[in-house]
């Protein structure tokens, strides 16, 4: 009890915690535990240099302006492209990563990929499905009533969101084709030889 | 090569992509043999963490047999059977010098507060992961170990991440003998925590969720006590009431950016992307530890803000503890555990799904269904 110097009284004494539990206290000496202390100097690491050799730099590879240098090894997967990727190199390019702005930008990007990769996809002919995509066939084997019906699962306020989630990028695509499109018709009705106009 | 590649929230498919190539003296390429998805690939398949570039592949966790090594490489060759540490790391920088490998500075170029991490966007470096059926792996002389022959192929995939960052998670806990532990999570991280508390001479370990299949097995794998949060009124409430009015001495956040528990805060974070993750784990933590007590952080939040209960956590004069784990530094001491049956970590492994039907097996796992707790990718 807090309110006097004595800790709780556990229920079981440490020699029964290690006659029921495996293994119990091997660890209990701090000079077992490996990441103790946090900060333990070693040149054994596998390393035979002191600055590794550089990868080459094949595009100019975005890079926070935190680092001093372009890191020797980097990751060269999905370089950026299009909108997205300009929005991304703004991003490195003008804000470190204490601003909020390099993060909602490449929040933004992020958003944004998805509408471009979608749009790319189809003109590749490799069109997204969102039914495979999604996995979401998996329900029919995976037990679904019975893995959330009378569970106490928490999750289940906000999992009807996740479907909207998915088709936002789609709804978003057609509100925009759907605009688009009305415009350039009423554009060309205004624009018509043939249209009455008020006299 | 068949990889998974991420095409937007929710949505991954399995495609057709160019092998790795060598682009480092010190790479190899690596034949995967197994890979897991993580409880933090959770956080990348649902678009919360930026610069998640559409096209990429996921997968910090897996195995492989080594196909080909470049010009400077001394400690590996084709053929041999490795098992790779999810950090992506130099081995000679500052950190990597001190044993932060989860800190490397030389692989990051997209951002200096966090090391490198296979298929775990560019905000941890841009490398492709392993659910795929080629990897890259920079400086294979020093992150790759050898798998030893004793060990099984699913708990060697199982240190590669879950595994260590569990322990570590207790580690970071500096837990004395007789310490009553409360773990945040039961999933696989959660689970690994819980053992580990009690091989730190633990004297109580409470494990909360909301999820009954896994707080099962925290009591049938990590001998824990167990509480659903929703079965309660407060869990703050009951937990000062179980230990006595003074709170755990040690409480480990193993649950993340995708805690359960405050619909505002899920909300927000998880679905409207405008927190780094969701804290309120974390906060529960910060809540229910006593006084002057310790916090370990091991769950994964984004690098966006969170709305933390700072206040609490500075009245009460708590010490909060985190890191990304350095998963090479604890093999020697983990794999003496496994080696003497004290840990069986593939124990957790609940689902075994081919690399073709990864979409699924996505959704199975972050839908909770089928008492999924750990799924792995059989190539």
């Amino acid at each position: 009890m807090p309110y006097t110097s004595e800790k709780p009284p556990l229920a079981r004494s440490s020699e029964e915690l290690r006659a029921a539990i495996p293994g119990w206290g091997v660890d209990l000496d701090p000079k077992d535990r490996p990441a103790v202390p946090k900060e333990n100097f070693t040149r054994d690491t596998g390393a035979h240099w002191d600055f590794p050799e550089r990868q080459p730099e094949e595009w100019p590879r975005e890079r926070s302006i935190e680092h001093k240098m372009l890191t020797p090894v980097f990751g060269t997967s999905c370089p950026p492209k299009g909108f997205s990727g300009a929005i991304r190199k703004y991003a490195y390019s003008g804000f470190s990563e204490g601003q909020t702005a390099h993060w909602m930008l490449l929040m933004a990007a992020d958003r944004i990929d998805v509408l471009e990769s979608s749009v790319g996809s189809l003109l590749h002919g490799k069109p997204d499905n969102p039914i495979t995509e999604t996995g979401i066939l998996s329900e029919l084997k995976a037990h679904p009533i019975r893995s959330r019906i009378g569970q106490h699962r928490a999750d289940l306020k906000h999992q009807p969101l996740d479907p909207v989630i998915v088709a936002a990028p789609w709804l978003l695509m057609g509100g925009a084709a759907y605009m688009l499109v009305k415009s350039l018709r009423s554009r060309s009705r205004d624009e018509s030889p043939y249209r009455l106009t008020d006299r | 090569m068949r990889a998974m590649v991420y095409r937007g929230p929710y949505r991954v498919r399995v495609e057709e992509k160019e092998i790795p190539r060598i682009e480092h003296p010190n790479d190899a390429i690596v034949r995967v043999t197994k890979a897991a998805i993580c409880g933090s690939d959770l956080h990348l398949y649902h678009g919360m963490i930026p610069d998640t570039r559409v096209g990429m592949t996921f997968g910090h966790e897996f195995i492989g047999v080594v196909e080909t090594v470049g010009s400077s490489v001394q400690n590996l060759q084709a053929g041999d059977r490795v098992m790779v540490p999810f950090n992506i790391f130099c081995g000679s920088c500052f950190f990597c010098s001190r044993q932060l490998y989860g800190n490397c500075h030389n692989v990051n170029a997209n951002a200096t507060a966090v090391g490198g991490i296979y298929g775990y966007s560019h905000t941890a470096g841009g490398f492709d992961g392993g659910q795929a059926e080629f990897v890259r792996v920079p400086f294979a002389d020093v992150g790759p170990s050898k798998i030893p022959d004793w060990m099984d192929e699913e708990d060697a995939v199982m240190l590669t991440d879950a595994c260590p960052t569990g322990y570590f998670g207790a580690e970071l806990g500096d837990i004395k003998e007789g310490d009553v532990v409360v773990v945040f999570g039961a999933g696989p991280v959660g689970l690994f925590a819980a053992k580990s508390a009690w091989l730190m001479g633990a004297g109580r370990v409470i494990v909360v969720d909301h999820l009954d299949y896994r707080l099962e097995k925290a009591v049938s794998f990590a001998h824990a006590e167990i509480i659903n949060f929703t079965q309660v009124d407060d869990i703050i409430v009951y937990l000062k009431k179980i230990t006595d009015g003074l709170g755990a001495d040690v409480c480990i956040d193993a649950v993340g950016a995708e805690a359960d528990g405050a619909f505002f805060q899920h909300v927000t974070s998880t679905k409207l992307k405008m927190q780094g993750g969701s804290p309120v784990a974390l906060n529960w933590a910060i809540d229910s530890v006593r006084k002057a007590g310790i916090i370990s952080v091991v769950g994964a939040y984004g690098p966006l803000f969170s709305a933390i209960k700072f206040g609490d956590a500075f009245n009460k004069g708590l010490t909060i503890r985190t890191n990304q784990c350095s998963v090479k530094r604890h093999w020697p001491r983990l794999f003496e555990h496994v080696k003497n049956g004290i840990l069986k970590p593939s124990d957790i492994v609940s689902h075994r799904i081919p690399l073709e039907h990864i979409a699924e097996g996505y959704h199975i796992f972050s839908a909770k269904l089928d008492n999924c707790i750990k799924p792995i990718l059989i190539n």
